[in-house]
């Protein structure tokens, strides 16, 4: 098993704390995305230039999407959605840059995405619905079923992050693997299938945490609308 | 036995019908899919998402083997190489 390890590389160690090699793509994807949002929105304008098109229509898109599912007028779930979207897109894509290979391959990112969406569910929950009303939906079909929900509540955000994690290790195992078999061009097919699986998996990972947000907010509406 | 061999032995039987189960599901939820979009082209958009999440769903019965087949080859909790 030359050449083929699971083990994130450690950088730096700073004191007690060992910096790896997804926290800093991770930060680097991160001060990325931030400084282009800043610069891409610093001079915007009624009537919008080429890059002030695509932005607008990137952005419209994600907008209509979270809004379609959540089923919400207002857009105030976008933002973190949103953002989860674009980290996770730019994060899968970064195998792109030579040298680079994407945090999501390594468990800790897709886990602190997943916790970031599990913690997420609930504030939002109790927000839209106050504690009790947010509460009262673990026992809403029947109170035997409240540890079900409490599993699923675990189960979900394990699936989640393992969903991520093992798309885009097995990846990049795969990728290691054939570029250990044969030499420069044959793993061109393979980056271009990695690119494609990245850009699903950050579409289904958005897509189920707006799901779930969606079910933690309007699930009490059920009972007026009879609609699931 | 050699508690290597096991493994691996392990790991390819975990891979192998983890993923025949999830391939027969996954053909039969897009063969539905295509149904309902080819009878109704107006919901292709509802629909496509739907399947999109549901093959996430699919999938991760066979991510979940992936996993197990990986723990055994590369941090076995028994053998003490």
């Amino acid at each position: 098993m030359t050449g083929i390890s699971l083990e994130d590389p450690v950088l730096v160690q700073l004191g007690p704390i060992p910096i790896k090699g997804s926290l800093a793509t991770s930060v680097g994807i991160t001060v990325v995305l931030s400084a282009a949002s800043w610069f891409a929105t610093r001079r915007l304008r009624l009537v919008p230039g080429k890059w002030q098109t695509l932005l607008e229509l990137f952005v419209t898109t994600l907008d209509d999407q979270i809004r379609q599912i959540t089923a919400q007028e207002s857009s105030r779930f976008v933002p973190l959605l949103g953002t989860l979207f674009l980290f996770i897109a730019t994060a899968n894509l970064s195998l792109l840059v030579p040298g680079v290979h994407p945090p999501t391959e390594h468990l800790e990112t897709p886990l602190a995405l997943a916790l970031l969406v599990f913690f997420s569910v609930h504030v939002l929950g109790v927000q839209a619905r106050g504690l009790g009303g947010y509460l009262r939906h673990y026992l809403s079909p029947n109170p035997i079923l409240a540890p079900l929900h409490a599993i699923s509540e675990v189960t979900r955000t394990f699936s989640l992050t393992v969903r991520l994690f093992g798309n885009m290790m097995s990846h990049g195992l795969v990728l290691a693997v054939v570029a250990m078999l044969a030499g420069l061009f044959a793993p061109i097919p393979i980056i271009a299938l990695g690119l494609l699986v990245g850009l699903i998996q950050a579409y289904i990972f958005t897509i189920l945490a707006t799901t779930y947000v969606a079910a933690a907010i309007t699930a009490h509406d059920n009972d007026r609308k009879g609609a699931a | 036995m050699n508690i290597s061999i096991v493994s691996i032995m392990g790991a390819v039987v975990a891979v192998a019908i983890g993923a025949l189960g999830p391939a027969f599901a996954e053909g039969r939820a897009i063969v539905a899919a295509m149904d309902a979009i080819a009878r109704q082209p107006d919901a292709a958009p509802t629909i496509s998402r739907t399947l999109f999440v549901g093959l996430a769903m699919i999938e991760t019965m066979a991510i979940y083997c992936l996993v197990i087949a990986l723990v055994l080859i590369f941090a076995n909790p028994f053998a003490h190489a």
